[in-house]
């Protein structure tokens, strides 16, 4: 008996941990759509009709096995790479990902050669 | 030399951000897909109006160009242009309606009183397959030819410009 309500409750847990994981990854995929019927909203904060639209087809998507990649192609293609918040890392948009890296290490070389030139005290 | 070095690095720098905000200003930050052209629609189906058929990306196969319409019955700028769709057809364009979130009986109402310009009326209930199309309002109507490939997508209400456009397409 004591082994049966282990059993339970652990399938309980697993079952919960499960559910939750699905639901960070379809909120996830939410939160990095862009709503384009809306100021500055994400698909995820959005009430639209756009976006209640959109929420339907990642679900229904989600539910027949598509991947995450997959899910944005599928709306880059229809929408255009707006649609997304976070731009795919392509030659095209190269400079935009390697850009902050860039401005960091310049930023870094520039403190270094002026800390450098102040004399000791 | 090396200090002037450092400057020409900050003031370039400074320069460059400068030049980014002023041309991220002077940018039209209006959004939408009117020049997502050459993409191809398929895999999608959506049932008749009367529940007897679908349409799907088969029936683009038989005609030069076919202009999907989206439209509803609670559409404002629907009832503006469905004069010039009415007109296109009159002018040997291929159109298919694709109600969109709507009862059949306004649809029905709706074509009853303005014209049906449509060679088929298909109806997306709950909007899903206008994603398929990149749809993200209406009314919105995209030229497709027989290869599925989108020619052209007008994003709001054909207008008299527009239809002037549509008509060369198709022609």
């Amino acid at each position: 008996m004591k082994s049966k309500i282990i059993f339970f409750i652990l399938a309980f847990f697993i079952f919960s941990s499960i559910h939750a994981n699905e639901n960070i990854k379809v909120n996830d995929i939410f939160k990095n759509l862009r709503c384009l019927v809306c100021q500055g909203q994400s698909i995820a904060d959005s009430n639209s009709d756009f976006a209640s639209t959109v929420k339907l087809v990642v679900e229904d998507q989600i539910k027949q096995g598509k991947s995450e990649k997959e899910i944005y192609s599928f709306l880059i293609s229809k929408y255009g790479e707006w649609i997304v918040y976070k731009p795919s890392f392509d030659t095209k948009n190269f400079f935009l990902w390697i850009l902050p890296y860039l401005v960091l290490v310049s930023g870094g070389i520039i403190l270094y050669v002026l800390l450098r030139k102040k004399p000791k005290l | 030399m090396r200090v002037n070095l450092t400057r020409i690095i900050i003031f370039g720098f400074i320069f460059f951000c400068l030049s980014i905000f002023w041309l991220g200003l002077k940018k039209d930050q209006t959004y939408d897909t009117r020049n997502l052209i050459g993409n191809k629609i398929n895999e999608f189906n959506i049932p008749s109006l009367d529940e007897t058929n679908s349409f799907s990306e088969q029936y683009f196969l038989n005609n030069k160009f076919t202009i999907v319409n989206f439209f509803a019955s609670w559409c404002a700028p629907c009832r503006d242009e469905h004069k010039y769709l009415v007109e296109l057809s009159k002018n040997g364009a291929h159109i298919v309606g694709v109600s969109f979130k709507d009862k059949k009986s306004n649809t029905l109402d709706f074509l009853n009183q303005l014209g049906n310009p449509y060679k088929f009326i298909a109806a997306d209930n709950d909007g899903k397959a206008s994603i398929s199309f990149g749809i993200y309002g209406i009314p919105e109507s995209i030229i497709i030819n027989s290869e599925s490939v989108v020619v052209k997508k007008i994003i709001g209400p054909i207008n008299q410009e527009i239809f002037k456009e549509i008509l060369n397409i198709i022609k």
